[in-house]
């Protein structure tokens, strides 16, 4: 089945019309000794037959256990209008709205996006979205780079590990270089962030909560960095965003982050959402499309692809940024996710995830054996010290349909007794109390 | 009042959540407390539902009608697709669980599919590997172009400079700049729409890293010479990276493996049939030659003996982590379900129906339009204005012009090499009647604009707006609501 409405009959007419006589004479210009050597693809199976296979295939998945999984990417609760209005085929069925006239809808809704996102950061301007929050990073380490001219980054140690490493390998052929400033009682170690700023760098970067969970104010850091002319990107947990200091409040430069928490799946890793947003100074050097509002020839509001000046398409190497296609349908389902949740909706979110993780880390704390990193404030993760390897813990726990948190092992070579616990506003005080009750029992085996 | 914003009443809520179960926490300290509220809007169920339905009246999409955006591969999209994609064990599963112990054995269903379709693009492209990960085409030629380095600095080879030619995607010069080279252009030959052979020898050096060459290229032709443009590369050390943007012309017809091609990306959201999103998600695959396989991306899908499936990090040479997992996960899962439901004579089908789908559109209205390149087109094709525009029509107003007759305009003024250029690519899935009607509108805008050419510069009509003041928004910059 190949969805291909033309009938043989009108193939045979339409090959008339080009003046050939077989399909085999448009494709003369490739040549015969380019021939495939195989096409070895299964035979077509029908829409039932495929939607069987898949449906056996996800059944095969562990996507039923309770899930304390987070690690910057969170089992939130999705309300059901958000799916309804992004299955719209007339937005998932569009493109990059090149033509204005015919793309109103998706326009007006990535500029309200990008107010969203500069509402919940406390940022002047936001783009229309880039592939994921460590590409965000990475493209915001850009914008630092070429706004100083300087080619040093520090970065701290509590910034996601997995961003970190996308950072380095996405740098690997250009003269940049990286420092990294382990964490101090989970937090941002500032003595060494500053001794390691010198005059040939151009950014910090700063994640709030960080990896571990941990809140700070890192006003104190920013000031720090604004006196030496170095400019500060904070990656920031959105949905923490509705409590916690935003990057805006504290003269940020850059902000970014994942936008996964907003209505948007976990789906095995993608497709995600990478916002950015910056100052009113820095907007000119944003990557990714950005939308403005601006009036039509007869004076009646109209949405924009605006500075486009900035674009590969125009600029071609010299563009800020190689992005093109971004994540657009993502940018809508997390903009129709904030307009459900409203200024009270969000804030009660992330009360709840407060309130679930301190009574998980007190079940915790009542655990002989384990020990809770508390010395300094979370949000909705937490850390914990177990007296066994923690990947191991995790797999017993797994039999007993819990996904407990992530080991640190992989990430922090020499954690390997530590687990992280995040906890959403959709877990209750039993599967918490269960997830307890189960280390409990894991531990003392 | 139509921003969301202008629409919200203080105290009215969207989502009710349940209560709490757990005693309230301590306060957060003081200093880490947000000082104002982020002024979200406040909206009922209801408000938010219609607000968003009224804005996707004013969008059009493949769904809508044809949508011959050239380059872009504007195909329908079957359904079932997206009730694949929203399966509980796809959507709901946590990207972590591999890190658990065994974690590999919870994630069995979706580790097949990345490793299933990693073969079958194999299989599609002939390249000997292929990693997933790149979460868009131009990520992917970024990737590619990272391949292409650690390749040569594995070999102590220092390159500096890739090779483009003109006719080539914006994205392609910039992804090879952001991977630390230089570019130098390649002009196309006016005679054949190829890139300029005789050009290419002078400026291929031992410092050339690779050449970009997108096959068939952005005027639709396919570059008859390709083997020629591989043996002059691999002369010079140098590699060749092939932009797959363009596929859907030659499935079963091309395996760019075949022909000695190095490295390349494939567009799932054009050839395989996923839909756009309005601008992404889509996603980019790289493919690689045996020499290349080393240095793909952490982590590997890979099948043991025991038929099971497992994730590799023990990837020395890697490049390292492109993106923050496998890929974007559900636009791989609906591209693996198209191949699927195509099959092989059915992929085939669609890249020859593609092709001729486009020459018949080609030779419909090649006396209203000029025709730059007069040869056999693949899945696409590029007319020039320059015959309108002598009566003041230009390829905007024509653009606008298809919009009153209800189509989607082609793709304008790309490729930048042809003047007043009017991109069109029809795609496998649209019917003879469809592009009947699509014939019959170009050739009334082109009578109008030989008869009454101000009657076109009013378009569109039909429209909420029409012709935006885009240097009133770059000036005015309002890219947040107030």
């Amino acid at each position: 089945m190949s969805y291909v409405p033309v009938t043989p009959e009108q193939r045979a007419r339409m090959l008339a019309a080009c003046g050939v006589r077989s399909i085999a004479d448009l494709f003369r210009d490739i040549p015969s000794d380019s021939a495939p050597r195989s096409f070895d693809i299964p035979r077509a199976r029908s829409e039932m037959e495929t939607s069987a296979f898949f449906r056996e295939l996800a059944s095969r998945n562990y996507s039923h256990l309770t899930n304390f999984l987070g690690g910057g990417f969170y089992d939130h609760f999705i309300p059901a209008a958000v799916d309804a209005i992004v299955s719209r085929s007339e937005f998932y069925t569009s493109y990059t709205p090149y033509q204005p006239e015919l793309s109103q809808g998706t326009l007006q809704a990535i500029y309200e996006y990008q107010t969203q996102i500069a509402r919940l950061t406390g940022m002047q301007a936001a783009n229309a979205s880039v592939y994921d929050g460590g590409t965000a990073l990475y493209e915001a380490c850009q914008m630092a780079l070429h706004a100083t001219g300087r080619n040093r980054v520090v970065m701290d140690g509590g910034v996601n590990p997995i961003y970190r490493k996308m950072l380095v390998s996405y740098t690997a052929n250009l003269s940049i270089e990286f420092a990294e400033i382990p964490v101090s009682h989970g937090r941002t170690d500032r003595q060494r962030l500053f001794d390691a700023l010198n005059a040939g760098t151009a950014a910090v970067i700063l994640q709030n909560p960080n990896f571990f969970g941990v809140i700070d104010n890192h006003a104190d850091v920013v000031e720090h960095c604004h006196s030496r002319g170095i400019l500060v990107i904070q990656s920031v947990y959105p949905i923490a965003m509705a409590l916690l200091k935003p990057p805006g409040e504290i003269g940020v430069d850059i902000a970014t982050g994942e936008g996964q928490s907003l209505g948007i799946p976990l789906a095995f890793g993608g497709p995600y959402l990478g916002f950015m947003a910056t100052t009113r100074e820095l907007i000119r050097r944003l990557p990714g499309r950005i939308v403005g509002r601006t009036v039509d020839r007869h004076g009646r509001e109209a949405f924009v692809l605006t500075l486009q000046a900035r674009e590969q398409h125009i600029r071609r190497e010299k563009a800020t940024s190689n992005i093109c296609t971004n994540e657009a349908l993502c940018a809508l389902r997390a903009h129709v996710y904030l307009s459900l949740m409203g200024k009270e909706g969000l804030k009660e979110v992330a009360r709840l995830c407060r309130a679930k993780t301190a009574y998980a880390m007190e079940r915790f704390r009542a655990i002989r054996g384990v020990r809770v990193m508390e010395s300094s404030p979370v949000f909705n993760e937490f850390v914990v010290h177990l007296p066994m390897d923690a990947g191991d813990a995790a797999g017993m726990l797994v039999e007993r349909g819990v996904a407990p948190g992530l080991p640190l092992g992989r990430f922090y070579p020499g954690m390997e007794n530590y687990l992280m616990i995040a906890v959403t506003e959709k877990r209750t005080k039993f599967e918490i109390g269960m997830l307890a009750e189960s280390v409990e029992s894991v531990i003392c085996q | 009042m139509s921003v969301i914003f202008e629409k919200s009443v203080s105290g009215r809520r969207g989502v009710r959540l349940p209560a709490s179960d757990v005693p309230d926490p301590p306060p957060i300290p003081a200093e880490c407390r947000r000082g104002s509220d982020a002024e979200l809007c406040e909206l009922s169920e209801a408000d938010v539902v219609r607000h968003f339905t009224w804005l996707s009246r004013r969008n059009y999409g493949v769904d809508t009608g044809f949508y011959p955006l050239g380059s872009c591969t504007m195909k329908y999209n079957p359904k079932v697709l997206e009730e694949i994609a929203r399966l509980e064990g796809f959507a709901s599963l946590h990207p972590f669980l591999p890190q658990l112990r065994h974690g590999g054995m919870l994630v069995q269903g979706a580790l097949q599919v990345l490793y299933e379709l990693e073969q079958l693009l194999c299989e599609i492209t002939g390249m000997k590997a292929f990693t997933l990960q790149p979460l868009a085409g131009a990520h992917g030629e970024l990737t590619g172009m990272m391949l292409v380095a650690a390749y040569h600095r594995d070999r102590g080879r220092r390159k500096t400079e890739v090779i483009i030619p003109d006719e080539a995607h914006g994205t392609n010069p910039a992804s090879a700049a952001i991977a630390g080279f230089r570019t130098v252009s390649v002009p196309t030959e006016p005679a054949t729409g190829m890139l300029d052979i005789a050009v290419l020898e002078k400026r291929m050096n031992d410092g050339t890293a690779a050449i970009m060459l997108t096959n068939p290229n952005t005027l639709g032709i396919f570059n008859t010479r390709i083997r020629d443009v591989v043996e002059i590369a691999h002369r010079h050390g140098a590699l060749v990276y092939y932009d797959g943007a363009n596929l859907n012309a030659v499935l079963g017809k091309f395996r760019p493996g075949d022909a000695g091609i190095d490295v390349m990306h494939v567009n799932l959201h054009k050839t395989f049939g996923t839909p756009h999103g309005g601008g992404g998600p889509g996603a980019g695959p790289v493919g690689v030659s045996e020499d290349l396989a080393p240095y793909l991306p952490i982590s590997r899908v890979v099948k043991r003996s025991d038929n099971t499936y497992a994730l590799n990090y023990d990837c020395p040479k890697s490049i390292g982590y492109i993106a923050p997992f496998y890929a974007n996960f559900l636009v791989c899962l609906k591209a693996y379900a198209y191949i699927m439901l195509l099959g092989r004579e059915g992929l085939i089908e669609a890249s020859e129906t593609a092709v001729l789908n486009a020459n018949y559109l080609m030779n419909a209205l090649r006396e209203d339009y000029e025709l730059p390149f007069d040869r056999v087109c693949m899945h696409e094709f590029v007319l020039s204005a320059r015959k309108q525009a002598e009566h003041g029509v230009k390829a905007l107003d024509i653009a606008k012009a298809l919009i009153d007759e209800g189509f989607h305009p082609p793709t304008v003024y790309f490729p930048l090499i042809v003047r007043e250029s009017l991109m069109i690519e029809p795609t496998e899935t649209e019917s003879m009647e469809t592009l009947d009607a699509f014939v019959a509108a170009m050739k009334k805008i082109a009578r109008k604009a030989a008869e009454d050419p101000k009657s076109i510069l009013d378009a569109p009509l039909s429209t909420p707006v029409s012709r935006p003041d885009e240097v009133r928004a770059a000036r005015e910059m309002d890219v947040v609501y107030p």
